[in-house]
């Protein structure tokens, strides 16, 4: 029943928020932050008390579960499932959805209840993604969580230079979305009705639908249609045409949204249903995965040196990063899918970060435009440094948690893709230069213009600092993130068994 | 032969029939807005009441049959009178002309929609379409001093004519070749391999029926007929009529063997496939409101579509899962525009500029509105989407990939247009002047049956297994 709570309390702190709009401004901001502060806490109690060993045979590989019928003309069950995979990132949600809410204590001053209960709601959705196990649970969820990331992009966005309008972005990113969710649909629907035309019975189950006998001809195309959803969500390149007008455009705590979690969405889906659902399929298209995340790690880095606006140079570095984790997904490597984990980890917290950062700068500055910032260094106190702290995690400097997390994944595919390994490992380089690049134009160079800021105050150093000590702790000594999902990736890991990967991995590249 | 038995089947449409009558009388002895009314929602609630005792009788009397599916799309028409009974009353307060005769045109076609869906015969069935069809001229001319409601008339009375034409000479060449006009008749004197003669009646047929359903190319009254005619009547015809027609486009469907043709299923997915995406790539930049739904409920007709070249049991439970979704989700969009114009004061406001900014001068009923497009964008956890669901859950089981092509691209681009007015609803107000709803909307009949029709779009969305198992029961007889 605590799942159901874990999904419930977003959704119904995000009512209570848009009510409480009527005893003033402070209200639903305090009321949003004990929410997530909530669900941060469950989940960490959780973890605390759970046992994530490796589970032996017969064992439930659930931490814990929870079922309820739910529309039995087609089997669908409300099928809710916790395991240490989930646990990390319901985890994470609570916390940048808490850092979400501080983030735009001051930004928001208009509507702050509606703000709040799309901003809940959306944390809702993206738990329930997280725990649902039922397929038309998921899809639900994943559909549901649209909504409120459109009215917040589109309400209370900025808007950029013309033809840039924030509506325009929201609506792109919903379509997007939308389409590429309904061809999972479809996938869904097909693979159920495979499963109805072999057994006779309706099961949206995902541990039933694993078993399914599909034929070979259909098969490819059901995974596709999966992948081609999550490949939208990463973002992986040719789908990718949405990212950057949404997070220019979406307000701070909607990109810290985004960035930390939204996208984290779609890893977790690939790992948890496309690569499952479909092994062998997704084995042979494992070479056009990685080719695909090869193309996002260098396509997103060198995008991001060429950009003008700092959240958009922030966007394309998702890109980038999100192209490790594809490959570190598709390599079949225990190594490297512990190194996506942790890579999706790290990489919440320092583009969280950076988007706080950015959001704070704009705060001060007005604007988002490098070319007219340049020598904060020696006008704002602190903020430059902890932005050097968060840039250096992003270029993926040892002692971070994305230097774990990258270091994983090259070390693990190396074994059976070194040729993509190699490439990638080009990107790093290009992480170096766009990293550098965004300090050098923000915070170093000529002063555009005199006089001082104000500083951090309490509650923005606290975010900072706590954000740094998270990638500094997990950088340091990540082995508990690692044996907490450890159950999941070695059963992930798993499913590429033969050797077939490497001579194809081989050939494309 | 006419027995008592027989009757009771077809008590509902006696109820309703009778109170057309007693209106009548009620009004030619004193007018008085309210009672009628009062009279006509009763009318309705007894017939719905009669309706279980309907299903009951064991006959149908000749001609009619009176199965679970007209039972189901009688319940289906009966609510959705209802609702628009409730609409009506705030909105034609404002009216100086008569308001009473409004409801009687309604009870009317009322009628024809119950006759409609439970015919047996080529015969009743046409009667009954043009029983339903008759009083809709007269609702949708209704503000003839306005220009566009008495063009909405018109149009719909001369393209309404033509497709009866077409209607009537399918059903001529078909009896040509079976000399019956009874559908079992039909069904058993059809079941030789069809000729060219056969096949072009029953695509004539399919032309007339279309027709109602604005399928494109048969759709180009939609748009003026849904801006002109009053709110109302437009609620009626989105739902009623076009409701009432879909039933018995189906039940031709499923017991006439010639549409299973090879060569008739393609044209009907072919007309399904351009009805779906046109619908949706002509919505794109409306800025009327009413227009805008009018091409949105083609769009929705033609993923409807697939129902029918599908066909089998699921296609009856798909068609009758989509119409309640299609029609709890109509009449909360057609509703909000309804108390947006009401009370009647010239052409209705349902320009995009004036819900610019509802939600911050009226949050529920711009709520209402939110849900009600989210439902027709298919978005889940509103009735919309079990209905999209089950249309490409059932293109996926027939295997028809085009069609389910079709169905995603549709809903890609049908996001783009309800996202346009949703957001509208939540922009910062202008200064401009602009109509409003009446201060009290949401104590009236009218407002509250709007709200109840929201909160069953989120209850279909959130639990629809019992509207699921209640479909179910019903559609297994055929």
């Amino acid at each position: 029943m605590i799942l159901v709570w874990l999904i419930l309390i977003p959704f119904l702190g995000g009512l209570f928020c848009w009510q409480a709009e009527r005893w003033g401004d402070k209200a639903p901001r305090w009321i949003a932050l004990a929410t997530m502060l909530f669900v941060l806490v469950i989940s960490i109690v959780l973890w605390w008390t759970g046992d994530f060993s490796l589970p032996d045979g017969g064992q439930s590989p659930w931490l814990l579960e929870w079922r309820a019928p739910w529309i039995p003309r087609f089997g669908i069950e409300i099928h809710l499932a916790l395991d240490g995979l989930s646990l990390i990132l319901v985890a994470l949600t609570g916390f940048l959805g808490a850092l979400a809410v501080l983030c735009s204590w001051h930004e928001i001053a208009h509507r702050v209840g509606f703000f709040h209960l799309n901003l809940l709601w959306i944390l809702g959705g993206v738990v329930g993604v997280f725990l649902a196990l039922d397929l038309f649970l998921f899809f639900l969820f994943w559909e549901m969580m649209l909504v409120p990331m459109y009215f917040l992009i589109a309400l209370w966005g900025h808007s950029g230079s013309a033809g840039h309008t924030r509506i325009r972005a929201a609506t792109r990113f919903f379509i997007y979305t939308q389409a590429s969710g309904l061809l999972m649909l479809v996938a869904i629907l097909t693979l159920v009705f495979v499963h109805y035309a072999n057994t006779g019975v309706f099961s949206f189950s995902y541990d039933v639908l694993r078993g399914t006998d599909v034929p070979d001809a259909l098969a490819p195309w059901l995974m596709l249609g999966f992948f081609i959803a999550f490949a939208v969500k990463l973002p992986v390149v040719p789908f990718h045409g949405w990212l950057p007008d949404a997070h220019a455009q979406a307000p701070t705590a909607g990109s810290v949204d985004l960035a930390g979690i939204l996208l984290k969405t779609a890893a977790y889906g690939i790992l948890r249903f496309a690569l499952p659902l479909f092994p062998e399929e997704s084995q042979a298209f494992a070479p056009v995965a990685m080719t695909l995340g090869l193309v996002g790690i260098i396509y997103g880095a060198v995008l991001a040196c060429g950009q003008q606006d700092i959240k958009r140079l922030i966007a394309y570095t998702s890109i980038s990063h999100m192209g490790f984790v594809l490959i570190a997904l598709y390599s079949g490597s225990e190594l490297a899918i512990q190194g996506a984990v942790v890579l999706m980890v790290a990489h919440a917290f320092s583009s969280a970060g950076l988007f706080i950062l950015s959001g704070q700068i704009y705060e001060r500055l007005h604007t988002r435009d490098m070319r007219i910032m340049g020598g904060l260094w020696g006008r704002i106190p602190i903020l430059p440094g902890f932005t050097l702290c968060f840039v250096a995690a992003s270029l993926g400097m040892p002692a971070t948690a994305n230097f774990v997390g990258e270091f994983m994944i090259l070390f693990g595919t190396f074994p059976t893709a070194p040729v993509v390994v190699v490439i990638a490992s080009g990107g790093l380089v290009l992480a170096a230069i766009y990293s550098l690049l965004l300090m050098q134009r923000v915070h170093f160079g000529p002063v555009h213009r005199q006089g001082s800021l104000p500083g951090p105050d309490l509650r923005e150093y606290g975010m900072m600092l706590a954000l740094v000590a998270l990638v500094l702790l997990v950088g340091l000594y990540p082995q508990p993130l690692l044996d907490t999902t450890a159950a999941v990736s070695g059963p992930a890991a798993e499913l590429f068994t033969d050797g077939k990967l490497s001579t194809l991995a081989g050939e494309v590249d | 032969m006419l027995t008592l038995n027989s009757l009771l089947a077809v008590l509902p449409l006696i109820i309703v029939a009778t109170t057309a009558v007693v209106v009548m009388l009620g009004i030619a002895w004193q007018r008085h807005h309210g009672v009628t009314a009062l009279v006509s929602a009763a009318g309705l609630v007894l017939a719905l009441l009669a309706l279980p005792m309907a299903y009951g009788a064991p006959e149908s009397p000749p001609l009619m049959q009176v199965d679970g599916l007209a039972i189901m799309a009688s319940t289906l028409v009966l609510l959705s009178a209802l609702v628009t009974v409730a609409l009506s009353h705030h909105y034609l307060t404002g009216y100086l002309g008569p308001r009473e005769e409004f409801y009687l045109l309604l009870l009317c076609a009322v009628t024809g929609a119950l006759g409609l869906v439970a015919s047996d015969h080529l015969a009743t069935l046409f009667i009954s379409l043009e029983l339903l069809s008759m009083p809709l001229y007269g609702m949708l001319a209704y503000s003839f001093r306005a220009e566009r409601s008495l063009e909405a008339g018109i149009k719909y009375l001369i393209l309404s004519a033509a497709a009866t034409a077409f209607l009537l000479f399918g059903m001529a060449l078909i009896y040509a070749r079976t000399g019956r006009l009874d559908l079992a008749g039909l069904a058993a004197g059809l079941a030789a391999s069809p000729d060219s003669w056969t096949l072009a009646g029953a695509a004539l047929m399919l032309a007339g029926l279309g027709f109602k359903l604005s399928v494109i190319p048969f759709h180009l009254w939609t748009p003026d007929v849904y801006q002109g005619g009053p709110a109302p009547a437009t609620i009626f015809l989105a739902t009623v009529s076009k409701l009432a027609v879909f039933a018995v486009l189906i039940r031709l469907v499923l017991t006439a063997p010639i549409f299973e043709s090879e060569w008739l299923l393609t044209l009907i997915s072919l007309l399904a496939l351009i009805t779906m995406l046109g619908g949706n790539l002509l919505a794109l930049f409306q800025s009327n409101l009413k227009r805008l739904l009018g091409y949105s409920s083609i769009a929705h007709f033609g993923y409807l579509l697939v129902a029918v070249v599908a066909g089998g049991s699921l296609a009856v439970e798909t068609t009758g899962v989509y119409l309640v979704t299609y029609l709890a989700t109509t009449l909360a969009a057609f509703g909000v525009v309804t108390q947006v114009s009401s009370p009647f004061s010239g052409e209705d406001a349902a320009g995009l500029h004036h819900y610019r900014g509802l939600f911050w001068r009226r949050p529920w009923l711009a709520a209402v509105m939110t849900v009600s497009f989210l439902s027709l964008a298919g978005i889940p956890l509103t009735a919309g989407f079990i209905g999209k669901f089950y249309v490409i859950a059932l293109g996926v089981a027939d295997s028809r990939w085009w069609l389910v092509g079709g169905i995603v691209a549709g809903s890609a681009i049908g996001i783009f247009y309800y996202l346009r007015v949703m957001v509208t609803l939540y922009m910062p107000e202008p200064g401009m002047r602009r109509r409003d709803a009446t201060n009290d909307w949401g104590n009236r009949v009218g407002g509250l049956t709007l709200l109840a029709t929201a909160v069953v779009i989120l209850l279909l969305g959130i639990y629809p297994a019992p509207m699921i198992d209640w479909v179910v029961g019903l559609s297994a007889v055929p």
